[in-house]
Order: structure tokens, then C-alpha cells, then sequence
């Protein structure tokens, strides 16, 4: 009989204890790895999706929200501006790129993105199927979009106005598909692509419905929902923000400075739910201190006996040290598979939202950590229990009788 | 065999005891008798190696036990004594064949089935093999504890009060038991015991009688 496998038959001699110490174990273990995996993919969404753009240009309002709505595509933006006030920063000596995007309408749930074919070179996206739009009202799927819509080159829909399900349908004004997007894992493969002018003639096409505002016969009319900048020179950071601001009827929103905002916020919740985890686990040593404890307490003839039979102070403690090292393997397993079917409900509530992407089948290198947290813990907790088998005397059990 | 020549113990509190001299061939018997505090645990906590005497020599199968240090010593003794405690101390937490693997475990050797099986038949108790030891009865029990003890085929055979709170039946029967036990596999056989039935059970075992002992001021 080998070491481990005498541990695990005395470790579920006691099913009681051995459970209860499993599940807070799990549960604290779940928490960091849920903590660590959604996090983690939240930071890689984040950092992807920003990448490359400096400085997010839209109306008035909350730049929290311009970063939301225009980069992340979670939120609805704050108003229009003018195409000629965006023309104009595009002509400024500090920006190298400006990227328009015109929001207003949606198709299943997937947002319809007006914008050029620099957007596409900006995500370095490639095509699966079909090709890019060429001629307003043809449209390129991102690839999430695609699937959940079922469509594909050839194809026609009718987009509806307004960012969520149930807005009022553009039947006269079909989208024609002409390409599907290659996965990006970004926030592309939740959008549908089109070009500008596809959103001006769908909101042109309808005055009797749109606002006022969607109306607009020349460019200098025409508007767009915001623009993505990209500056010629870092140094530009410093001051045009400061000018879009101050000089323009637009408001500039750094995403560095309200991702991080973002991050804080809710790095507040990570925390609470990594606190929860940390009290569980203490709580779970505690129990497992206990338990070991006691069964060494229980046990003390049978470690004497053990000693007797010609095991070392050593063997015998080793074996609660495996006792522990066994509930430290198995929370981990369960651990581990629970934190990440959680993060998969969570992200199927999200993705069903068309929000954030967070999978359960995604590994973070930090949840490395969470079997090496598990042994620590489960080995703090039988340390001393182990150091009291160690000293079992046998000698003074036999006077015992 | 055992060999003793002014054996003495010290405990930590600093009461010593003293043992008179004894010579136990290979195979034979030794009866320890005594009232309690009399010693009879310390001397078999000596000869199974677990207290080192604080004088005088001890040699037991052979082997100067003083001379034997940490694990060589634990693994001498898994391998030279077998011991049946008064209380059986059989684990719970495992079947009767388990309890016997618990042997090889414990003396660090490779488990062998065949020779469980083997030692459960011998004494009648084959039958129990997959039982827990908590739905056996005390004659069952005693049976399957002296199966571990002789297990890995000793050179001593220790026997702690094996018939305390027998009666007269059942003590005849463990004593005869124990006695076969150890002449199974030409163990030296040592009972420690107040129980003088056993004196008359087992005609020929040479006797040590072991008196309480004055601590020293």
C-alpha cells in the first residue's frame, strides 16, 4: 500500500469532514480562478481593442461613455458631430489617421457600423469569406455576427433603427452581404461593417421617421456619431485632447485614461469577489487544520500502531501531510472546473447581451497559481497536525495500555 | 532470542528502572509479570527498540539495539518484532486485508496479497478478509491483529495483556492462539502480563517477575 492511496482511504473515512472541507476549499479556489480568468480576458479584450487608437473624438457627454459606445461598442453613444468638424482634425499637422464611425442601427442585436475601409487595415482584419463593401449598402459580417445572424455573402437583411432589438425596420433600405470577417477575437466579430454613406442613405431614405437631423443633403450637413484618432507624434497626447476640447464643439476621450477608470471600477468588484475567495480559504484551512487535528487526535493509536509496525516519525507524518496534499489535488481539479464553467455562464449571459467576450475555455498562465495557492494552504493547515504525528510516542502508549 | 544484562531506563522526569538480567533462546518464551507500574511496557518498549536503555546491554535477534539510530531502527523493528498491543488498535478507516497491508507500509517493504491471504487462513479469519475491523467480533479482532503482528514472520512476538478482560474460554483459546502463532514462524514469544492464568497456560516460558520501583528522591 503506498503512501497516497493509505491517505485517501483514511481521508474518506471521515466523508463528513472530508466534503465540507472540499467545498470551502472549491469554493475559494473558484473564486480566484473565476477572478483571474475574467479579468484576465477582460484585460486582453481591452488592450486589443484599443490598440493603436489615441484618442476617441464624439459630442458632448460622458467620455467614459464615448469610449464605451465607440470603441467597445457596450454602450450608446452620446449624440452626432459634424463630418466637417471631423474632416477638419483629420487636416491637423499632429494627426497621422481619423477612422469615422456611424452608429444608429442594428440587425439581431449586432450593431451596424458605418465607417471606411481604414477601420478594417486598423484590426489588421481579414476576410473569410466574400470581400470588403465596395458601394454603400453592402455590408462585411464580423464573425460572431455572422453565425448568430446566419448569413452569408449574397445574402440581404434589413437593418432596424437603434442600437437594441425592437427598433423601427429600414424595410426599403436592404444591406447586401458581400464578406464575412475571419474570427479576430476583438470586438469586430460582434459587428456588422458597412460603409458611411450606407447609414446616411438608410437614415436619408426614411424622413418621414428619422429626426431632423438624420437629413442632410451636402457634407457639410452630413454627421457622423464619433472618430477614432490616431496621432502623428506621442507628443500630441499632451495637448489635443486639450484642444479638441477647448476649440471644437467636440469632446476627446483618451481611452488609456478611462480604460484604466474602467479597470479601477471594476477592479473594486475583482477585489470583493478575490477577498470573498481569500476568506474562503482561510476559512477552508481552518476547517482542514481542524479536521487533520482531530483525526490525528482520533488516530493516535493507530499512528502509535503505525510507529510499532516500523513506520518513521517522518512516514507518519507524511501521511497527513498526503491527507492534505490529497484535498489540496481534488479542490484544485474542482476548483479550477468550476471557476471556469462560471466564467463560460457568464459568458454566455454576455455574449447573449452581444457585451464583453469572456469564454471558459480560455487558460490564464496566472491560474498556475491556483493549485500552488491550494497546496500552500492545504499544507499550512496539516503542518502542525503533521508535527504532532510526528511526535506520536509510542513508548507512552503502550504504558497506556 | 533476548538477551539482557543490567537493562536500565531513565525517564525524562528522572525515575529509573532497573530489570533483571535474562537469556530467552530463539523460539522460546518469556512471561513478564508485574502489577502495574511494575515496567513490563518499558521493558517491551526497550526490546522493541523504542526507548533506548539508559544502561546496560540489550541484545535482541541478534542485533545490540542500542547501537540501531532512527530509521535503521524503526525499519529493524518493522521487520525483527511483532507486536499485539492489549487494545488491538486495528484501523477503522480500513478493511481487515488492509489492515494487515499496513504491515509492509509500515516496514517500508512491497505488499504482498498472497501472503495476507495466507496468515488470514492460517488463523481462521480469511473469511473477514474485506470487513471493516469495527463489525468484527473481540475474538475476531484478537485473531486478526495477531495475523498482523506475524505478518512479516518476526523474530519476537510481543504480547501486551492479551487476556485482559477475557474469560477463562477465551483466554485459554488467545494464549493457545498465540503460542501457535509464534511457533509458526519460530518467533520468541514475550507476554506481559498481571493475569495468572496465563502462567499456567504457558507451562515452560521462563518468568521475569518485574516489582514497582521506588522513584529517586
Amino acid at each position: 500500500m503506498k503512501l497516497l492511496a493509505l491517505a485517501f482511504r483514511y481521508l474518506w473515512a471521515r466523508p463528513l469532514a472530508t466534503v465540507l472541507n472540499l467545498v470551502l476549499l472549491t469554493l475559494g479556489l473558484a473564486s480566484i480562478t473565476f477572478v483571474v480568468l475574467v479579468t484576465g480576458q477582460l484585460d486582453r479584450s481591452f488592450q486589443r481593442d484599443l490598440a493603436g487608437i489615441d484618442l476617441v473624438v464624439g459630442a458632448k457627454g460622458s467620455p467614459m461613455q464615448l469610449i464605451l459606445a465607440g470603441v467597445f461598442h457596450i454602450d450608446v453613444p452620446p449624440g452626432n458631430i459634424k463630418l466637417a468638424d471631423v474632416q477638419a482634425l483629420a487636416r491637423h499637422p499632429q494627426v497621422a489617421q481619423v477612422i469615422p464611425l456611424s452608429l444608429g442601427d442594428s440587425f439581431g442585436g449586432f450593431r451596424i457600423v458605418g465607417t471606411t475601409p481604414a477601420y478594417l487595415a486598423h484590426y489588421q482584419l481579414q476576410l473569410r469569406q466574400g470581400r470588403a463593401w465596395s458601394r454603400p449598402m453592402e455590408t462585411v459580417l464580423g464573425a460572431q455576427a455572422a453565425q448568430a445572424a446566419g448569413l452569408k455573402p449574397g445574402d440581404s437583411f434589413i437593418g432596424g433603427h437603434g442600437l437594441g432589438a425592437g427598433g423601427r425596420s429600414h424595410g426599403d433600405a436592404p444591406y447586401q452581404v458581400t464578406g464575412v470577417l475571419a474570427p479576430c477575437g476583438c470586438v469586430v466579430d460582434r459587428l456588422i461593417l458597412t460603409s458611411t454613406e450606407s447609414v446616411w442613405h438608410v437614415h436619408e431614405a426614411h424622413p418621414a421617421g428619422g429626426k431632423e437631423e438624420d437629413h442632410a443633403d451636402t457634407d457639410a450637413d452630413r454627421e457622423v456619431t464619433m472618430a477614432l484618432v490616431r496621432y502623428r507624434t506621442p507628443l500630441a497626447a499632451a495637448g489635443f485632447p486639450r484642444y479638441v476640447n477647448s476649440q471644437t464643439p467636440m469632446q476627446a476621450a483618451a481611452p488609456a485614461i478611462e480604460v484604466t477608470r474602467l479597470l479601477r471600477m471594476l477592479g473594486v468588484g475583482s477585489e470583493v469577489l478575490q477577498g470573498v475567495g481569500a476568506v474562503l480559504l482561510l476559512t477552508a484551512a481552518l476547517s482542514v487544520f481542524i479536521a487533520l487535528w482531530s483525526a490525528v487526535r482520533e488516530r493516535r493509536a493507530d499512528l502509535a500502531m503505525l510507529r510499532m509496525l516500523g513506520a518513521s516519525p517522518a512516514k507518519v507524518s507524511a501521511l497527513l501531510l498526503a491527507e492534505g496534499l490529497w484535498l489540496a489535488v481534488l479542490a484544485s481539479v474542482l476548483g479550477l472546473a468550476l471557476g471556469h464553467g462560471l466564467a463560460a455562464l457568464v459568458g454566455a449571459i454576455l455574449q447573449a447581451q452581444q457585451s464583453l467576450p469572456v469564454s471558459g475555455a480560455v487558460w490564464m498562465p496566472a491560474e498556475a497559481w491556483v493549485p500552488a495557492v491550494a497546496v500552500l494552504t492545504a499544507g499550512a493547515a496539516a503542518l502542525i497536525p503533521a508535527i504532532s504525528a510526528y511526535r506520536v510516542d509510542v513508548a507512552q502508549l503502550l504504558q497506556r495500555g | 532470542m533476548i538477551q539482557t544484562r543490567g537493562l536500565a531506563c531513565r525517564y525524562p522526569q528522572g525515575a529509573t528502572l532497573s530489570f533483571p538480567d535474562v537469556d530467552v533462546p530463539q523460539g522460546g518464551m518469556l512471561l513478564l509479570q508485574g502489577r502495574s507500574g511494575a515496567g513490563k511496557s518499558t521493558w517491551l518498549a526497550l526490546v522493541a527498540g523504542l526507548l533506548t536503555p539508559s544502561s546496560g546491554q540489550l541484545r535482541v535477534a541478534g542485533q545490540d539495539v542500542a547501537q540501531l539510530r532512527g530509521g535503521a531502527r524503526d525499519r529493524w523493528r518493522g521487520r525483527t518484532i511483532g507486536f499485539l498491543p492489549q487494545q488491538l488498535h486495528l484501523s477503522d478507516a480500513l478493511s481487515v486485508e488492509r489492515n494487515l497491508a499496513l504491515a509492509f507500509f509500515a516496514a517500508g517493504l512491497a505488499e504482498d496479497p498472497a501472503r495476507i491471504r495466507a496468515v488470514l487462513d492460517a488463523l481462521g479469519v480469511a473469511g473477514l478478509a474485506h470487513r471493516l475491523p469495527g463489525r468484527l467480533s473481540g475474538g475476531q479482532a484478537q485473531r486478526v491483529a495477531l495475523a498482523r503482528a506475524i505478518l512479516l514472520q518476526p523474530r519476537v512476538l510481543l504480547a501486551d495483556e492479551p487476556t485482559a478482560s477475557l474469560d477463562d474460554e477465551a483466554a485459554a483459546a488467545a494464549l493457545a492462539l498465540l503460542r501457535e502463532a509464534a511457533a509458526r514462524c519460530g518467533a520468541t514469544l514475550v507476554v506481559a502480563t498481571h493475569d495468572a492464568r496465563v502462567r499456567d497456560a504457558l507451562r515452560g516460558a521462563q518468568v521475569l517477575p518485574l516489582a514497582p520501583q521506588e522513584a529517586p528522591a
